[in-house]
């Protein structure tokens, strides 16, 4: 089983990006399973989805406490969680970032993307701010290849027609080719 | 729950791939209604439960579907549109949780003496004070002394077929009935589901069934009048033995829901890993994939024969089922997401009552935990597991109520100087 966690803001659409990584598995053949952080959410503030994939059906509904994956939508979040918490040595770190992140104590790998300025550049803009869930499915296809991007797109554009469709995919798209590995001097090892 | 040869199968031969949703729990609740082909909603928003209605008015909307939405201005009036309905023959819904039921009861308690068949979705949530909107079994089992049905499902695909299986339960005994299901564990998660011909739906709950309490202008009479005491505890003994009496039913419309979407969730309990288990947690809800996947792993580890009865009927309460399995069973943890004040966890107080009558008693043991929504982890059943083998051997003595997950350094905190 993969467990993946969200780390984004309410409005950035990570509780979206975790029921469309369900549907593009179903669309694979495999089981998933989707669930948001329970609070009461506020946009703008820091929430977390998950996402379980597996070839089995799931029937476990803990909390993701060891993720596999570990995917940021604001490079801000970094200052302010913990995101690496419980990820699994040889896990997998997805930021949406325009710079490097100097500081990191990972035993795992580090894909780095700007979703926010694909997204600007596309305007795919919700009241003022980029929308950048779909963009940073596109870099989780990259880095990890447990999605196919062809599938993400196909979901995307049943999920939304015309052009929000057509732009949300673009996202995607743009963000796959752009996703790169980050190995730096500076992140010291477990 | 879609098993996985059955995905398999579906996507191999693309066939009724159509009919396969990926769904939250409520937007699953949703379906089941439009399914079952309601007439009349009374909708009223709380959280978790108000998508339900958001996706309910979304078919009605955009499939033009003949649904009479009626919102109104609080969950008292909501129980009340639909008791109106039920009571001219229509079939009847509406969903609630945590205060929203509270403040809804006088009205539940109305339709269940009324022995109107509605049925209620609760998405389950703990009640204030404190506030709160994690999930909690209490509210669900409230109704379950209100003269209603209770039953609990798993996952999405049984959150829908549940709700098709209550209207068959309530228009066969004319008793109403509650799907609870677990908030936000079920409720905003999603999953695959699929979705039965509409023709075998239609024919699992036809809407032609005998309605001797439907009004009626040409042959009128009165609902819910006056009484004095000469009858009112007959009605009361009528609701006890239809309830009691059910708990076979509740096996048999399983077995028919089998035959025409080859899906079985075991009547009112599913059992899992019983035939030589020494051990058992009795669960409900979405936490029992987590009790099963803890028992499998106890075996594996420690050779613990554990395994799991999943209480999918509160009412009927699974006497006759719960005692031949005890019959086998040298100790039971019940997990109550739910309290008692001072008492146990509510699921465990019934079960001692059930069982109390057997030769030789398993110990019965009470846990009490994922108040609020406080996670209840697979290593916690684990340990329950390991802690009923040691209640076994006599190394751990049996208490009224023990607690998952309790920070007692946090009610020193806060209540010791109180």
């Amino acid at each position: 089983m993969i467990e993946i966690k969200f780390f984004g803001r309410g409005g950035q659409g990570a509780v979206t990006a975790a029921n469309l990584i369900v549907q593009a598995c179903f669309k694979e053949g495999k089981f998933g399973l989707a669930f948001p952080s329970f609070g009461a959410e506020r946009r703008g503030a820091i929430l977390n989805a998950y996402a379980r994939i597996d070839n089995n059906p799931i029937n476990v509904h803990q909390q993701i406490y060891e993720p596999d994956i570990v995917v940021v939508l604001d490079k801000k979040i970094l200052h302010m969680a913990n995101v690496v918490e419980g990820l699994k040595p040889g896990g997998y770190l997805i930021i949406n970032t325009n710079t490097i992140p100097e500081e990191l104590n990972i035993d795992g790998r580090l894909f780095i993307v700007d979703a926010t300025r694909i997204c600007l550049d596309l305007n795919l803009v919700i009241s003022g701010w980029p929308v950048v869930n779909t963009a940073i499915l596109g870099a989780l296809s990259k880095a990890t290849n447990i999605i196919k991007i062809d599938t993400l797109i196909q979901i995307i554009e049943e999920n939304w027609k015309g052009e929000v469709g057509r732009k949300n995919s673009e996202a995607c798209k743009k963000a796959f080719q752009e996703t790169y590995e980050v190995v730096l001097k500076s992140f010291t090892r477990r | 729950m879609i098993k996985e040869g059955d995905m398999v199968s579906i996507i191999e031969k693309k066939e009724g791939i159509s009919n396969v949703k990926v769904v939250t729990a409520n937007e699953a609740v949703a379906l089941a209604v439009k399914c079952s082909r309601v007439d009349v909603v009374g909708a009223y928003p709380i959280t978790p439960q108000t998508s339900i209605m958001e996706y309910l008015a979304k078919y009605v909307e955009t499939e033009n579907l003949p649904i009479e939405i009626v919102r109104v201005e609080s969950e008292h009036s909501a129980m009340a549109v639909a008791m109106g309905a039920a009571a001219v023959g229509a079939r009847a819904f509406t969903a609630t949780s945590s205060q929203g039921l509270l403040y809804m009861a006088e009205m539940v308690y109305w339709v269940g003496g009324s022995r109107l068949p509605v049925v209620l979705a609760i998405a389950s949530r703990a009640m204030g004070a404190p506030w709160i909107i994690g999930n909690e079994h209490t509210d669900v089992l409230l109704p379950r002394e209100w003269g209603w049905m209770v039953l609990f499902p798993e996952d999405n695909q049984e959150v829908f077929d549940t709700i098709i299986q209550a209207y068959k339960l309530a228009d066969s005994t004319l008793i109403p009935v509650v799907v609870g299901l677990d908030g936000f564990l079920l409720s905003h998660t999603t999953m695959p589901i699929s979705i039965p011909e509409q023709s075998l739906i239609d024919s699992f709950i036809p809407k032609n069934t005998p309605k001797p309490y439907a009004l009626d202008t040409a042959n009128p009479f009165t609902h819910g009048n006056a009484v004095h005491s000469n009858v009112y505890l007959e009605f009361r003994y009528d609701i006890f033995r239809t309830i009691q009496e059910a708990e076979d039913l509740v096996d048999e419309i399983d077995r028919e829901w089998e035959k025409i979407t080859g899906r079985s969730y075991g009547g009112v309990i599913q059992e899992y890993l019983l035939d030589d288990a020494d051990v058992a947690i009795i669960v409900m809800g979405a936490s029992s994939g987590d009790a099963k996947q803890a028992a499998k792993n106890v075996r594996e580890k420690y050779g613990i024969r554990a395994g799991v009865i999943r209480l999918r009927s509160i009412r009927p309460f699974p006497f006759k089922r719960l005692t031949k399995l005890a019959n086998n069973l040298k100790a039971i943890g019940v997990v109550d997401r739910n309290i008692s004040p001072g008492v146990a966890g509510m699921i465990a107080t019934e079960v001692k009552f059930a069982l109390y009558d057997l030769e030789k008693r398993p110990i019965v043991q009470s846990y009490i935990g994922g108040l609020g929504g406080k996670d209840i982890k697979v290593s916690d059943f684990e340990n329950i597991f390991v802690e009923l083998s040691q209640m076994v051997e006599g190394k751990v003595t049996p208490e009224r109520a023990k607690w998952i997950g309790l920070d007692l350094s946090l009610v020193e905190q806060y209540f010791e100087e109180v």
